[in-house]
């Protein structure tokens, strides 16, 4: 007796359990690599995280599997090697340095004597980790904007309903059962019947005992018919009807408007860094809506919505007018973003010049339009690597960072920040984002 | 009479399989492992599954259902890097030393390949676990899935009810101390005096033999009397506890005071696994190699009688050959000998004793030397032997000359490394008896004992390593292995290192 089983379609995944116990046991370490791993990563437009997954390398410390095994190191032993060529008895070695030499570990289960372990994220798990504690800002002040619709949910099964919520496959059932049940006469045991008393009728002669035998059948068959009638096929006890019930199903979606000085001040770096920043608020707002969608501002002296492409790599020159953004954004919001259907966000990069007392009417449009409508609003700006005076004194800056400290000071969903380097950009980002229930004392833990 | 008419026609031809042409040649090497070898399997179950299936199995120590644990998400996520970036491929089969033989086939396999791991597995290994002693006295082949399911439920089941930490935190200690969970040596021990009353008050009606049971067993503990007098309390203890105790676990889940219930089961679980896979550990070279000899018997039998073509033997051979290759000890592949090829180098040899006999062979070997049934002795050396009994009775000096094996002793007392036996006549015994001691679990595993443990007064638990040839425990491991430990004692733990006083 043998038999042959295909199982290659037998669910995947059996692991999966396993797996997700091991990253709950190695977080420490992964969050470390990971946070580490978008620090210097140099993010490529788009989505940022390889959809095959993120490669981490964590040390194994924490994932050892203690057992008891000799030491590779003291003792007498004997090892049996094979392909002697020359040697003969007596001959000495030198002992190899560093290596332990063959046979130390043969005790152990696995040989993981390495220190690091590299294995693969899904894009799933890596962006888990990446925004782990990391939450919307604000909510407790301003509840997220959720558009509700009716659907319909199903909701079991009732015995009453109308004809096109009737559920054949449990009626059948039902029917099935009762029919075994009480024992209705099948189909064909009817047809026999009536066959064999066609049969005996055919006949022109009966004897006796074949007419008796047919009056037999005749009365069988009534009775199944009869028993037939009142067990019926379908009884309305049977049937049973889908039930569906009207339920609120809830959209969020979310809308982050990018806004970028792209004049002449700003070049690759400066660019670049911005980026991150944004690349970073749309993953993180994607993991927390259902739904979200970009808009791109960049402006000079004037401001025009741009597509992702042209935000990035397409040059332009001329002055730098801070508010003309700000008023792009306030036009594109009455326009096509309702506030109580959108959640808003805004992220605004630059290198912190305007045009002479511009700042003002910025802090007005935030303050009195802006701000109002939205969830948040992150101010980024970018510093160079040498003005290390500015990085440090928060009330150091020019005239733009000056107003929008004042912003902040009435605003408690607007933050600012200056950075002057790609690691700068996450440690920001979390600060932006933590849990600030219990105020500043927890952030960077 | 059938099978030597269609001899003239390959069973396949080409190298897609397909599960008709898996049957045919199943069927054809059934005929040649029963008529011809004369082997006795449990019935095949053989299952087609993909790569990332195998991936599944390997990171499960190859058993077909376990619990969870982080260590297997581990494994397979090691085992996966290294398969995605080629630096490792997958095994063509495993098999389960179950009750139907349970074998997986990589379906990646071609035609030929299949054949081969069919006669391999399907056969080879599965007449090894089913006539082995240590497997037939060891294992419970028909009951192993369903204990694999109770002990996936159950821990499952903890899961739930306890936390998936605290299941964690025994598995993890369990884990640590695998190795010494087994009984190497005898039985489970006897039912001691406590339980035995336990049992005895359950059956009412046998009191009066309780007190007859007690004097029989206190006048034949011969030893335990002497140390009476030295120390009633300790000897007491030891008599309740059946100490010493090699297998910890075991220990543990009987006297540990902190355990729950459920805690203990876990212990059960992870031991009883331990021991269903401790032969397979004892008997690594002599499984691969029966199932190596039986694959390639089998193969030159069908290429003989025409049944596959040149290609497919090419192929077979091809990686029959990768398979029992043996590195030399200077070359960059070595590391340590190959159970392949060991096995099925000692296997062939025992042929070749029987049918080609030496004089000196039959001065090695005057038990079997010239023997004409070789096929018999072979059988007996599968069924009665394992690696380090089997080496020690079996390997022959032809094959000593044929490896060039030599013995280096490495003391630590010396500065060098010393040479200290060559493939000579003077060397043949001693290198034998290395090398078998080399597969020696019992040398090979440190020798850890539950000597001491009085639960009445300090309540430490005392553990004796018994050091052997001056080889001590690695002390980092050691370490977070005693951590574990003391946490399912629950008390603290203290292990000594005793040098060993006789040689072995």
């Amino acid at each position: 007796m043998h038999h042959f089983i295909d199982r290659r379609a037998n669910p995947k995944g059996k692991s999966l359990g396993n797996r997700q116990r091991f990253l709950r046991r190695a977080r420490e370490n992964i969050k470390e690599r990971v946070d580490q791993s978008v620090r210097g990563k140099s993010i490529q437009s788009g989505s940022g995280v390889p959809d095959e997954g993120e490669k981490v390398t964590i040390p194994t410390r924490g994932l050892k599997e203690p057992r008891f095994f000799h030491s590779s190191k003291g003792g007498m032993r004997r090892h049996v090697l094979p392909g002697n060529k020359d040697f003969v008895v007596g001959d000495t070695i030198k002992r190899p340095q560093g290596s332990a030499g063959q046979g130390g570990r043969q005790a152990s289960e696995d040989g993981d004597g390495e220190d690091e372990f590299s294995f693969t994220l899904t894009q799933e798990e890596y962006l888990e980790i990446l925004f782990e504690g990391l939450e919307l800002p604000d909510l407790v002040e301003k509840a997220t904007v959720e558009t509700e619709t009716i659907g319909t949910r199903r909701a079991g099964l009732t015995t009453a309903g109308t004809p096109n919520n009737l559920n054949l496959v449990r009626t059948m059932r039902n029917s099935l059962g009762r029919r075994i049940a009480l024992q209705r006469p099948t189909t064909k045991s009817q047809r026999e019947l009536e066959e064999q008393i066609a049969e005996l009728e055919a006949l022109d002669e009966r004897t006796p005992p074949q007419a008796d035998f047919l009056e037999a059948l005749k009365k069988r068959l009534e009775g199944i018919i009869r028993k037939r009638k009142v067990v019926g096929y379908i009884d309305p006890l049977d049937l049973r009807y889908d039930t569906f019930v009207p339920e609120k199903i809830r959209n969020s979606r979310a809308v982050v408007f990018c806004l970028m000085d792209v004049s002449g001040s700003m070049q690759e770096r400066e660019k670049d860094l911005a980026k991150r920043f944004f690349l970073l608020l749309h993953l993180f707002l994607e993991r927390c809506y259902e739904h979200t969608e970009l808009v791109f501002v960049r402006h000079t002296h004037h401001a025009q919505e741009v597509d992702e492409e042209t935000f990035f790599y397409a040059r332009e020159t001329g002055g730098t007018i801070v508010s003309t953004a700000l008023e792009k954004m306030k036009e594109i919001i009455e326009e096509r973003y309702p506030p109580d259907e959108w959640n808003i966000y805004g992220a605004q990069a630059s290198d912190g010049e305007n045009f002479g007392n511009d700042s003002v009417r910025c802090k007005n449009l935030l303050l009195n339009d802006l701000l109002p409508v939205s969830q948040f609003y992150a101010y980024v700006e970018i510093v160079d690597e040498a003005a290390e005076m500015l990085l440090n004194n928060p009330e150091a800056g020019e005239d733009l960072w000056q107003n929008y400290r004042e912003v902040k000071a009435q605003a408690q969903h607007f933050e600012m920040q200056r950075v002057s380097q790609p690691g700068h950009i996450y440690p920001i980002f979390r600060e932006f984002f933590l849990p600030k229930v219990k105020g500043m004392q927890h952030a960077g833990s | 009479m059938q099978a030597a008419e269609k001899a003239r026609e390959p069973l396949f031809d080409g190298p897609e399989w397909t599960f008709e042409l898996m049957e045919k040649a199943r069927d054809a090497i059934e005929q040649i492992a029963l008529q011809d070898l004369g082997l006795d399997v449990y019935p095949n179950q053989i299952e087609i599954i993909s790569a990332e299936q195998m991936l599944d199995a390997y990171s499960c120590v190859g058993l077909p259902l376990m619990y969870q644990h982080w260590s297997f998400g581990k494994h397979f996520a090691r085992d996966e890097a290294l398969y995605r970036t080629g630096r490792q491929g997958l095994a063509y089969e495993i098999v389960i030393n179950s009750n139907p033989c349970i074998s997986y086939n990589m379906e990646e396999n071609t035609m030929a390949m299949q054949t081969l791991v069919m006669a391999h597995a399907a056969f080879g290994h599965n007449h090894f676990f089913k006539n082995n002693y240590l497997f037939q006295q060891w294992t419970d082949a028909a009951g192993i899935h369903d204990y694999l399911a109770f002990a996936k439920n159950y821990i499952a089941a903890c899961e739930e009810r306890y936390g998936p930490l605290a299941v964690e935190e025994v598995l993890d200690a369990a884990h640590a101390m695998q190795s010494q969970g087994v009984f190497r040596y005898g039985r489970p021990p006897k039912p001691t005096n406590e339980e035995l009353v336990a049992m005895q008050k359950v059956r009412e009606g046998y009191e009066s033999g309780q007190s007859v049971l007690d004097i029989w067993t206190d006048s034949t503990m011969g030893r335990n009397k002497l140390e009476l007098v030295e120390d009633a309390d300790f000897s007491a203890r030891r008599k309740m506890m059946n100490l010493p105790q090699e297998n910890i676990l075991y220990f543990l889940e009987k006297h540990s005071p902190v355990l729950e219930p459920w805690q203990c089961e876990i212990l059960r679980i992870v031991r009883m696994l331990a021991q269903y896979l401790y032969p397979q550990k004892q008997t690594k070279v002599m499984n691969e190699g029966c199932a190596t000899f039986v694959h390639y018997y089998i193969i030159n039998k069908l290429y003989e009688q025409g049944q596959i073509t040149q290609g497919a033997y090419m192929e077979m051979l091809h990686s029959h050959t990768n398979v029992v290759m043996q590195p030399e000890y200077d070359d960059p592949r070595y590391s340590g000998i190959n159970p392949y090829a060991l096995g099925f180098a000692m296997m062939e040899d025992i042929r070749r004793i029987c049918q080609k006999p030496t004089d000196e062979d039959r001065e090695w070997f005057p038990d079997f030397a010239g023997n004409p049934d070789w096929r018999g002795v072979l059988r007996d050396a599968w069924a009665n032997y394992r690696d380090e009994s089997f080496i020690q009775q079996f390997l022959s000096p032809n094959l000593i000359r044929k490896f060039k094996l030599f013995t280096l002793t490495n003391d630590a007392e010396l500065p060098n490394l010393v040479v200290s036996q060559i493939h000579n006549r003077a060397g043949y015994k001693a290198i034998r008896r290395d090398l078998a001691k080399q597969y020696d679990l019992a040398y090979l595993e440190p020798d850890i004992q539950v000597t001491d443990a009085d639960l009445r007064g300090d309540r430490e638990l005392k553990l004796t390593h018994t050091v052997r040839d001056g080889i001590h425990l690695d002390e980092d491991d050691q370490e977070e292995v005693l951590k574990h430990l003391r946490r399912l004692w629950g008390y603290d733990v203290r292990l000594d290192a005793v040098e060993a006083t006789t040689e072995s």
